[in-house]
């Protein structure tokens, strides 16, 4: 039997989440090592590079949450700015790309374009920038200026902020350096490009699930980071997303759909379904039972026992117990939707809520979860993934002495990085969108 | 006889070419090879290489030692990103970060922007004395232990020890607390170019090392003396401001040109040695930030034959006897404003 002409098989994007202030991270297992200390951050990055992922993320803070007026202290609180981190990590990493995430309501378009052309640069072509924005006061209250934007402006003020970016980007290089940029958010003009950008534009991250997310990612991102919980979802979303792109005269390569995603791993996968188990009661401590409760119903429910039933009082829409995080849009659908499982399964509160907070999870022996990633990307619910490990920051090590080589073998992931730039990685065109006049 | 005042040497290495990073690892290695408390790196808001922080945050894992002071300018920048970024390379470089603070007054830099009305120079020190001020209320807002990941009440952090610091400027206003836990230094050390008279009274109230430009060691005492003096009437401390004297040098390896305002020094690296020794027994300044006109090979001359001469006097060490700037410049660790008052959460 002779093997006819093959397709190449559609290869899986990997990124590498350092461990945030949410409860996925499990800061009380004694494995649990520094939040802050650089040598963290160096043993994850180092971890990512040596699995051959395509690039590490930063999440971003701007205020600490607040939870009844007081700092938030159940999670991990507190983390460095993310450019200034992967400007050092960058020096200990050679092909890694390192995307941060940076809010575009609370900067101008100048001075971050110039920053994140700087790590561009100073990586040798590695930078990404999560586009986030805000639109909350309480966040505002440490800036001097924006202050803060309704739900419709931030995303015109995103968008056009990334126009303007590019167009800075874009101006850097040959010939004249000056530019200029009016529009009805910013008008700015000088002599002076950012540095030139090793390549053209760093890559363009865009989190987000709503219509506007998703319309702005499909004119102006390279990676839509999401999260879904099956593979249909995870499907219905990819074909919505990249059917928007012809319209932007973009092909369906050039987006890449990334969901984060919770990885467990066992010797059998009876093991590993044990392993998430206790993952997720480390996750849901009884004190965060209570907190994740109180986020759905905006009330003081503190006297509640977290092993005992779910309270009979409604939620109050009203409420302003909760700073620095996004309420159910409707409290007393959540709400409504949390007594039927409870009722259903006969769950306590602290069971319900590790059974409602599910995140997106590939759970099983490395082969299983070789296997269901594949499947993932193979069947369009996904272009990759980019894991968040629950432990800093060892929580990577696993997966890549184990999964990694099974996803090389399978003929879906790459054996060495056969480029040096982070757009290279991502097989994206050289600078970005192209046909998407400023 | 007291032993003499520890002498305290720094060097520039920015210039062009902007785009070599492997130029600055050199330049910064060479600059620990020769013991230097720390190198600057110039910037300003417009500037056509890469930002100064990013740049030296990436050559910090490559450097073990040196001090890292990039400039920071404060006119359109956000507060509160500026002392997380300045906390987060204390943090890269475990202990050795500091910032220049500068100011920016151009139009053309005002158009980069495109919202702000100019600022004259009194009117963009002042901000940026309140800028250097909330700095330092922000790096003070988490207590060094507020971290305390008890297991048995479930809690990451003592709120109680997170402070709001609700500062109120006449152009801008925080609420805090820091994003970013309490850098190793406490705070990173603020380096402001007091050569300008504008900028001096921001410099006296804030400063932990101050530049000057002077054209002798009288007038280097002078302005010295003044600094301190004003420090004193803001209720500080003045033997905690170092004063390092700024010196453009030619070791006859650039272009003969002269500085635009004095400070300017020419000759062998021998006789550089001989003038920083001059200067410092005169008690005129605590030490020399030299700007090589050609870093490339100016700054390779100077540790090796300036600096080298001045170890044979025993003028200056001949050993990192610290891990951090501020051990580097015998300042102290400060402790956090809110656990030495207590102040409320």
């Amino acid at each position: 039997m002779t093997a006819g002409p093959t397709r190449p098989r559609k290869q899986i994007h990997l990124a590498a989440h350092f461990p945030g202030v949410n409860n996925t991270t499990v800061w009380a297992d004694p494995r649990s090592g520094s939040q802050i200390d650089f040598a963290s951050f160096v043993h994850l990055a180092r971890t990512a590079e040596r699995g051959l992922f395509d690039f590490f993320f930063l999440a971003e803070g701007l205020r600490l949450r607040e939870h009844k007026g007081r700092v938030h202290d159940l999670d991990v609180v507190g983390r460095p700015e993310s450019i200034t981190v992967l400007n050092a990590l960058a020096a200990v990493t050679d092909r890694l790309g390192l995307a941060a995430t940076v809010n575009a309501t609370f900067n101008e378009p100048w001075e971050l374009a110039r920053r994140l052309a700087s790590l561009d640069l100073l990586s040798g072509g590695r930078a990404a920038w999560n586009v986030v924005t805000s639109s909350d006061a309480f966040t505002g209250e440490n800036f001097r200026r924006g202050g803060f934007l309704d739900r419709a402006d931030r995303y015109t003020r995103a968008a056009e902020f990334v126009a303007a970016a590019r167009a800075l980007w874009d101006a850097a290089g040959e010939g004249p350096r000056s530019f200029a940029w009016s529009g009805d958010h910013f008008a700015i003009a000088g002599e002076s490009a950012p540095p030139r950008s090793p390549q053209g534009r760093p890559v363009v991250i865009q989190a987000g699930d709503s219509d506007e997310g998703r319309e702005f990612a499909a004119s102006a991102a390279d990676i839509i980071f999401t999260r879904h919980g099956t593979l249909e979802a995870g499907r219905a979303f990819y074909r919505d997303v990249k059917r928007r792109l012809p319209g932007y005269g973009r092909r369906e390569e050039d987006l890449k759909l990334m969901p984060g995603v919770t990885v467990v791993l066992g010797d059998t996968d009876a093991d590993a379904q044990e392993r998430a188990a206790e993952i997720r009661r480390q996750q849901i401590s009884p004190q965060n039972a209570i907190h994740a409760l109180e986020l759905v119903w905006g009330r003081d429910l503190s006297a509640y026992d977290p092993d005992g039933p779910l309270p009979a009082v409604d939620p109050d829409p009203e409420s302003a117990l909760v700073q620095g995080r996004v309420r159910h849009a409707d409290p007393f659908e959540a709400a409504a939707r949390w007594r039927a499982l409870s009722e259903e399964k006969g769950l306590s509160i602290r069971q319900t809520v590790i059974e409602t907070t599910s995140r997106q999870s590939f759970i099983g022996t490395p082969s299983t979860v070789a296997a269901a990633m594949t499947e993932f990307v193979e069947r369009d619910a996904a272009d990759g993934f980019i894991l968040v490990p629950h432990l800093t920051p060892g929580g990577l090590d696993d997966f890549v002495d184990t999964v990694v080589p099974l996803l090389q073998e399978r003929g879906v992931f790459r054996t060495r990085y056969t480029g040096t730039t982070l757009r290279e990685h991502l097989g994206l065109a050289g600078t970005g969108v192209e046909g998407l006049t400023a | 006889m007291p032993a003499p005042a520890p002498l305290h040497l720094a060097a520039e290495i920015g210039g062009p070419p902007h785009d070599d990073t492997g130029r600055l690892v050199r330049l910064a290695r060479t600059a620990e090879e020769g013991l230097l408390d720390f190198v600057t790196l110039a910037d300003s808001f417009g500037g056509p290489g890469p930002d100064a922080l990013g740049a030296l945050a990436r050559i910090a894992p490559e450097t073990g030692r040196i001090g890292l002071v990039p400039t920071v300018t404060t006119t359109h920048t956000e507060p509160f990103h500026v002392q997380a970024g300045v906390a987060t390379l204390d943090w890269v470089s475990r202990g050795r970060a500091g910032w220049r603070v500068d100011v920016s007054t151009s139009a053309a830099e005002n158009r980069l922007v495109g919202r702000r009305e100019t600022l004259g120079p009194a009117a963009a020190w002042a901000e940026a004395g309140e800028v250097a001020e909330v700095s330092r209320l922000l790096w003070d807002s988490w207590e060094d232990d507020a971290e305390i990941r008890d297991t048995s009440t479930g809690r990451f952090v003592d709120r109680d020890k997170l402070h709001y610091v609700d500062y109120r400027g006449t152009a801008f206003g925080i609420r805090g607390p820091s994003i970013v836990p309490r850098p190793p230094q406490g705070h990173p050390v603020t380096v402001v170019d007091a050569s300008a008279a504008v900028s001096r009274d921001t410099a006296a109230r804030h400063a932990d090392v101050a530049l000057l430009r002077a054209r002798t060691a009288e007038e280097a005492a002078a302005l010295g003396a003044d600094l301190r003096a004003r420090a004193a009437a803001h209720g500080r401390d003045p033997g905690a401001l170092r004063i390092l004297a700024t010196l453009v040098v030619d070791l006859g390896d650039g272009p003969a040109a002269s500085a635009p305002d004095g400070g300017h020094f020419g000759g062998s690296p021998a006789e550089l040695a001989d003038l920083i020794a001059r200067w410092h027994a005169g008690g005129a300044v605590d030490g020399f930030h030299l700007v090589p006109l050609a870093p490339d090979t100016g700054l390779a001359r100077f540790t090796r034959g300036t600096v080298a001469a001045l170890r044979e006097r025993g003028l200056f060490r001949d050993r990192y006897e610290d891990t951090t700037l501020r051990g580097h410049l015998r300042l102290a660790r400060p402790a956090s404003q809110y656990a030495t008052t207590g102040g409320v959460s």
